[in-house]
């Protein structure tokens, strides 16, 4: 008995291993092509815009050692905390908003007229501002994730369900209770969601920022890198912002999985 | 005590041109007793679950008097506790802290609070379950939660609203049998808003049978029968037979006059 179960378990492993292999076929195929085009049909001078895998890595290599990279990443990700722990503040007014009309009312407006401007529309005035360095653009990045936190909060208070708010206040819930106890609690799986998408804003807002406003970051590493035409660490750069975008949202999406076991069985 | 006394309640939704209003309930009386299990009868649309929202205090009457115990009811609170069709359990909270939370929101002490929520998760039959969460339960349990969530704040009055409506048949067959061993343990004045005829005789002492538009009590019947109440015994038989024409025929009279208004 035990027997099958654990051939059976080996077999789905191995075709699970061997599908996600599969997966990966064009991107090293793709990776082979740039990797013979760059050193076999480029010119010398054509090869240093387009610098192949290999060169990458030895780059990466170096930025790693040196801790260069490492140092960059970290000043960019704390920007990017500090920005959040800011636009935090949209979570209670969003909740003022989708529970009491009239903060509604008074707020939208303003709101309605800000949300649109793209943050990075905001980098003129706040180098005037702020000057250039990390609180303008821990600024810029504020904006990024402010608004997407805002309005999916707004949405999920507005969305809870009458049923849960009528069944706490016929148990003796008065309006604080009903307020932080359910509809906060509610409304938590769509707030979690703006932040999703509000780092994510954030984090492209981020390298914006830094391109022009900063001395230290990624976005900083891959324009000084531009100058010296450094294409190797240009593109290393880039990639680690990529995958650090990608591994912020994985943590977020981790997280809430973890903290709101019960939201899973909502989306079924 | 605990009695309710309905007394020419009247509800008018107000749209944005008077053509637009409608009249969803016009001069309802009754009395419900002390301890009596009074069901709601009628079709969808009679108004039913608006009395009983108006009684929880989730809406408010247009004219008449609403009375539990000579007071006039007000705010929603824990003296009339509500279970509802689709159970609105907390999905965030466990079987045990949804039980438990209108105890906490009275207030009452920690020691108290965890006897009277084990005691009320064994009344429901869900020792055991008291981890789970809402999302893992079957219909017929969660429902057990939420009676439990309400009973354990020792409501008055408990309103139910269709609350076997969304089970499958055998499952509410069960959550009937339950219902009545659940109440003839802890004693309440229930009110029960149904559309099923067998459901209302299985359980009720009273049954107030509505008409629709406007929503009025047709009749207010008595139920003196033993429990537990067989379908096939001649004395429910009988009864279920009075009720049907009594609904069937307020049908009829509506298309009438749907006919002669050339509808």
């Amino acid at each position: 008995m035990e027997q099958v179960v654990d051939k059976a378990q080996s077999k789905t492993l191995k075709v699970s291993v061997l599908s996600q292999l599969r997966n990966l076929t064009l991107l090293s195929i793709l990776l082979i092509a740039w990797q013979l085009i760059s050193t076999k049909l480029l010119s010398e001078s054509m090869a240093l815009l387009m610098p192949p895998p290999t060169a990458l890595a030895t780059a990466a290599w170096e930025l790693i050692k040196s801790g260069e990279l490492l140092h960059h990443l970290l000043s960019s990700l704390k920007r990017e905390l500090w920005a959040f722990l800011l636009a935090a503040g949209a979570i209670p007014l969003g909740i003022a908003m989708g529970w009491w009309k009239i903060v509604h009312n008074q707020m939208d407006p303003l709101i309605e007229i800000l949300r649109p401007i793209p943050p990075l529309a905001w980098i003129p005035l706040s180098i005037l501002w702020f000057g250039i360095g990390d609180s303008q653009n821990v600024f810029i990045i504020f904006l990024g994730i402010f608004f997407p936190i805002l309005l999916n909060t707004i949405t999920g208070v507005k969305n809870v369900e009458t049923n849960l708010i009528r069944a706490a206040r016929c148990v003796g819930a008065n309006e604080w209770n009903v307020l932080r106890r359910v509809v906060f609690k509610a409304a938590f799986p769509q707030i979690v969601t703006g932040i999703r998408v509000g780092l994510g804003v954030g984090w492209m807002a981020l390298v914006a920022a830094e391109l022009v406003g900063a001395s230290s970051g990624l976005g900083f590493l891959i324009n000084d890198a531009r100058t010296m035409l450094r294409t190797d660490i240009v593109i290393v750069g880039m990639l680690t912002i990529g995958v650090a975008g990608l591994l912020i949202d994985v943590i977020i999406r981790k997280l809430s999985r973890r903290l709101l076991p019960w939201s899973v069985g909502l989306s079924k | 005590m605990s009695r309710l006394v309905v007394s020419d309640v009247c509800k008018a939704y107000t749209g944005k041109n008077t053509t637009d209003s409608v009249v969803a309930l016009q001069n309802v009386t009754f009395t419900v007793a002390h301890n009596e299990f009074c069901s709601i009868l009628g079709h969808s649309g009679c108004g039913k679950t608006t009395l009983l929202n108006m009684i929880a205090g989730f809406e408010r009457l247009t004219s008449g008097k609403l009375l539990l115990d000579e007071t006039p009811v007000g705010k929603p609170g824990w003296e009339r506790a509500v279970i509802f069709q689709d159970y609105a359990l907390f999905p965030w909270m466990t079987v045990y802290e949804n039980i438990a939370f209108g105890l906490e929101m009275k207030k009452v002490p920690l020691k108290e609070r965890t006897y009277v929520t084990e005691q009320h998760v064994q009344l429901v039959g869900l020792a055991g379950f008291e981890k789970r969460y809402p999302h893992e339960l079957s219909g017929g349990m969660r429902q057990r939660v939420a009676i439990a969530r309400a009973l354990a704040v020792d409501p008055h009055v408990l309103l139910m609203d269709e609350p076997f409506a969304a089970l499958d048949a055998q499952n509410r067959a069960m959550m009937q049998n339950e219902m009545i061993r659940i109440w003839e343990t802890e004693r309440k004045t229930v009110i029960f808003v149904t559309h099923s005829i067998e459901e209302a005789i299985k359980l009720s002492d009273r049954i107030i049978v509505m008409t629709c538009r406007p929503g009025h009590v047709k009749e207010n019947i008595v139920v003196d029968l033993p429990r537990p109440r067989h379908e096939e015994d001649p004395a429910v038989t009988t009864l279920k037979r009075r009720i049907r024409s009594l609904i069937n025929k307020e049908l009829e009279d509506e298309s009438c006059t749907a006919k002669k208004n050339g509808l």
